[in-house]
């Protein structure tokens, strides 16, 4: 069966967002005031798999492992079979 | 003594660590990512640069390779491994050091002389400074900012090594911008002591960095 994934990847809260303070300096240069800005890293792929339950282990290895540092990151994990 | 310096795609620096060991009467030799068994080496040394692309996030990718399974293995053998710069990144994302290098506070690639205050003399990198003395040694980065939940056990367990000294150019948490492990042979430092290792180079605080790796080797 096969599987697509989304790993959401944000810095977790109270995080300094340097990059995200950077847009929002900016959107006010543009006349927007606007708060609480946020950015994220969003990471897809498809796999091949006997069952939801095994990809959602396997991403979460995947996260522990590499896709996040555990230290300065939550991440939220979204698996939809194919159609 | 042999010490290797290690190699990723991306990386640089690496010549200038091999021409400080080589200053230092070592016996520097090239490591490629992809070699498992670094038993045969005395001390190892991961360089700067950009391993990677720095893609995911600086030394993430890195940090999965073979060589860094020797490098733990080395660790075991309470063999000296220090990393700078990229390599300091590294080493926190494989974990042998506590915390993270991150962006910078001011989220630009920062390339500058700063002085910096040695906090512990206990690694074999800085042993032959005395504590709190003050050196000068570049930085160039701009992931470079340290972040750590657990602050006061890293005072505690002297594995602060070097902190940045009236100014603090990334925002680093206690302005620290050099740590190690628990048993002080893992060293993580952003600032680059090969670029500061010979006079003409503006200073040559930082050859005894290297210096130190010898003088441990020697005590056996």
């Amino acid at each position: 069966m096969k599987f697509n994934v989304e790993v959401r990847i944000k810095l977790k809260k109270g995080m300094l967002n340097p990059e995200a303070a950077t847009i929002q300096r900016a959107l006010a240069l543009l006349g927007y005031e606007v708060e609480n800005t946020n950015t994220m890293d969003i990471i897809t792929f498809t796999m091949e798999e006997d069952n939801m339950k095994k990809v959602e282990e396997e991403v979460e290895d995947m996260c522990q492992r590499l896709l996040c540092n555990p230290v300065i990151h939550d991440y939220q994990i979204n698996i939809e079979p194919e159609d | 003594m042999r010490v290797g310096v290690i190699r990723f795609p991306g990386s640089n620096c690496d010549r200038d660590v091999y021409h400080a060991l080589k200053l230092v009467g070592a016996e520097p030799e090239y490591i490629w990512w992809d070699l498992e068994d670094l038993s045969y080496l005395d001390a190892v040394i991961i360089p700067g640069g950009f391993s990677y692309g720095d893609y995911l996030r600086a030394g993430a990718i890195a940090a999965i390779t073979p060589v860094m399974d020797g490098v733990r293995e080395l660790v075991k053998e309470e063999k000296p491994v220090l990393g700078i710069c990229n390599g300091a990144q590294i080493l926190a994302e494989v974990g042998l050091v506590p915390g993270v290098f991150t962006v910078n506070q001011y989220p630009k690639f920062n390339c500058k002389w700063t002085k910096l205050k040695v906090k512990t003399t206990r690694t074999p990198f800085t042993s032959l400074y005395k504590r709190d003395e003050i050196i000068k040694m570049p930085i160039a980065h701009a992931e470079g900012r340290y972040y750590t939940n657990n602050i006061q056990e890293l005072w505690d367990n002297d594995q602060v090594v070097l902190q940045f000294y009236s100014e603090n150019p990334n925002g680093s948490i206690d302005g620290i911008t050099g740590v190690c492990d628990k048993s002080g042979l893992v060293c993580a430092v952003m600032p680059h002591p090969e670029r500061a290792s010979e006079a003409i180079l503006g200073s040559d605080d930082g050859i005894k960095f290297f210096k130190g790796i010898i003088e441990y080797i020697n005590r056996g």
